[in-house]
């Protein structure tokens, strides 16, 4: 993980204290203040904005997982939305078929990611960057068109329709519950993925994504730590695609399009590849984007004549938003904070010095 | 399904066609990324601007369909050429990913900005151009119509021009030269942004003519930029920097697909050309015609 800046005055004196997440009174303070927050929020909040905040969480489930693969192990994927689909059709078919409960189906997507995970992470032993992406891409279409086979051979053109989750008689449903539920889910994903990347694995998957050659010459076992990477972001993609059937009460392939694939891909870059919080913000970013959007476009004259171009415009400014921070912000989000941040951390400097005051 | 079984001349035909749809758009993904090293997946998006361009042309030139066809094509081949100098020079030296991204962003721009400028209906240039799309009998039962036998014949003469241009022409090997080692080429004294641009024009321009006639022939919509990145498995089977690796490689994915939706399941159409990828993949990534070394370059 690399390192911020800090006010002077703050050394790290043993190891322990080098890995631990929440290091200054400051960051305490303010941790403290975030979690009182957002556990207030659905107190004051109205429906629709208890929905946005749900569909944040969800994405960034998504999107953290996204970057442990991509951004940390530097394995391209452009197969999440049929990861996504994977997890949603599994509960969506043992919901139908068996009448499963959720804490089963939610396992078992898990679990039916773990394994796509595998057969997703087989072609990354043999290829490289654009021909990963490739494959990836592939598979995306082959889980997509077994749902789709699904629905159609069982009779449910339309989609399949998932009745709330029950836990001994009390049914879980209200964006309040949810609210908490999911976000108790991405809080979790978090906390196992900083974890993780703190750990022996994580160092593993930093120095492949590095330069796979110097880790395999360290001694890392390239091959399986590319696949326990594949593994663990697909079961938590998987099981993210599942809380979003429950959450929708509804799995239909129609919401698993290739532009879900560029939605989460995007939420990577905008946030800044290689950061957690730049997973989280750039979550944020795309799932409010189109509300955004929709905002703009109603304070516009004659915004019924654009009412039903709505998904156009919608598109159009996506694509220039991602442009722009290809173009002009690599490091996205989180490289705008930083700088933010080392700017009044170096106040009344404009620089840092040479050497020395990095560490 | 089963009691329509076509006769075989007939389903000899659809994979003709099929496969030359998908050879006219494959080799635009070839050009790109043997000149510059890019995977454009913007290429779908770029061809249906480019049927787009028709339906610009032929209010202009209504009564020359010929004209309003060339005016359309040399539009998109500027297009390409300002997508190149204007958005992808700047992500040279940059990550694969962030390149490949930019394309992809490309084609999510260029997708809304066609819906807000031509909307999502249904468009007929035929009409507006006054051709009729006649159908042609062929021996053995089977029948053509006329834009379709029409593209055969474009792509056959498009290859050959390619490769005659790539092989001969002095800014084929030019291009070809900016492609295998840059820096020598530039060394050389060939303008390596110029060559990129012509590349990219190209490109655009072969995809253009690809989506030009099929939108003569069944029509316009927003279904078209499907077909884009359905043709470009066939560029990766036979090899995504061999021109002649993309004519077999949709030969494959054609005939796959055609005898895979007419015998199994018709629902089959949009995965048939991504299984045959992935069969492709496992076997012999780097493709039928490719070079291996590319695998570890990019």
């Amino acid at each position: 993980m690399s390192r911020r800046l800090r006010a002077s005055g703050h050394f790290r004196t043993g190891y322990a204290q080098d890995l631990r997440l929440v290091e200054t009174r400051g960051e305490r303070w303010s941790l403290a203040v975030f979690l009182i927050a957002l556990l207030a929020l659905p107190f004051f909040a109205s429906p629709f904005l208890l929905d946005l905040a749900c569909q944040v969480f969800l994405a960034s489930i998504g999107a953290l997982a996204l970057m442990l693969l991509t951004g940390h192990a530097g394995q391209i994927s452009l197969g999440h939305a049929g990861l996504l689909a994977a997890g949603a059709f599994t509960a969506g078919i043992l919901f139908k078929e068996v009448n499963a409960p959720f804490w089963v189906t939610l396992p078992a997507a898990a679990g039916v990611g773990a394994l796509l995970g595998v057969v997703f992470g087989l072609p990354s032993l043999r290829l490289r960057g654009l021909y990963l992406a490739v494959s990836t891409l592939a598979l995306h279409f082959l889980v997509v068109y077994l749902g789709g086979e699904y629905e159609t051979r069982r009779g449910f053109s339309t989609g399949v329709v998932i009745d709330a989750p029950t836990l001994g008689g009390w049914t879980i449903s209200g964006g309040r519950t949810w609210y908490f539920i999911l976000g108790a889910f991405a809080a979790s994903t978090l906390l196992l993925c900083l974890n993780l990347l703190r750990s022996g694995t994580g160092r593993a998957w930093a120095a492949i994504g590095a330069n796979e050659t110097v880790a395999e010459a360290l001694g890392i076992g390239v091959a399986a730590h590319k696949l326990l990477a594949f593994v663990i972001s697909s079961a938590l993609t998987a099981l993210a695609g599942a809380l979003f059937a429950y959450y929708r009460g509804f799995v239909s392939v129609e919401a698993f399009s290739l532009f879900l694939t560029i939605q989460y891909v995007a939420m990577i870059i905008i946030g800044g590849i290689g950061s957690l919080l730049g997973a989280v913000l750039g979550a944020v970013f795309v799932t409010l984007f189109p509300y955004g959007i929709e905002a703009v476009i109603g304070t516009l004259a004659g915004a019924q004549r654009y009412a039903g171009l709505l998904f156009a415009v919608n598109y159009a400014a996506f694509g220039v938003v991602m442009i722009l921070f290809l173009v002009l912000e690599p490091l996205g989000l989180v490289g705008i904070w930083r700088r933010v941040q080392t700017y009044f951390l170096l106040w009344p400097f404009r620089h840092r010095p040479m050497a020395g005051s990095r560490r | 399904m089963r009691s329509l079984r076509l006769p075989v001349v007939q389903l000899a035909v659809n994979i003709a066609v099929l496969a030359s749809i998908y050879a006219l758009i494959a080799c635009g993904y070839v050009l790109v990324y043997r000149v510059s090293r890019v995977l454009n997946l913007a290429h779908g998006e770029l061809m249906m601007l480019g049927a787009y361009m028709l339906v610009v042309t032929a209010s202009q030139f209504s009564s020359h369909w010929p004209v309003a066809i060339a005016a359309a094509m040399g539009l998109s081949l500027l297009t390409g050429a300002l997508v190149y100098l204007f958005l992808m020079r700047k992500m040279t030296g940059e990550m694969v990913l962030a390149a490949v991204l930019t394309t992809v962003a490309l084609g999510t721009l260029l997708r809304g900005v066609m819906v807000l400028v031509w909307s999502a209906q249904q468009q007929y240039p035929a009409q507006a151009l006054d051709v009729a799309n006649t159908s042609i009998a062929l021996p053995g039962g089977a029948r053509i119509s006329f834009f379709a036998a029409l593209l055969i014949l474009t792509t056959a003469l498009v290859y050959g021009a390619l490769l005659a241009f790539l092989r001969f022409g002095r800014w084929g090997i030019r291009m070809r030269a900016a492609g295998q080692r840059p820096l020598l080429a530039a060394q050389r004294g060939i303008d390596l942004h110029a060559m990129y641009a012509l590349a990219w024009g190209l490109s655009t321009m072969t995809g253009a003519l690809a989506g030009i006639l099929i939108a003569l022939d069944s029509g316009l919509d927003q279904t078209m930029a499907i077909v884009g990145l359905k043709a470009f498995p066939a560029a990766l089977v036979g090899g995504l920097d061999s021109l002649a690796g993309a004519l077999l490689g949709s030969l494959i994915v054609a005939a796959a697909e055609v005898l895979l939706i007419h015998y199994v399941d018709p629902l089959l159409s949009e995965v048939v050309p991504f299984l045959v990828l992935i069969a492709m993949l496992v076997v012999r990534p780097w493709g039928l015609f490719g070079t291996r070394e590319e695998l570890d370059r990019v």
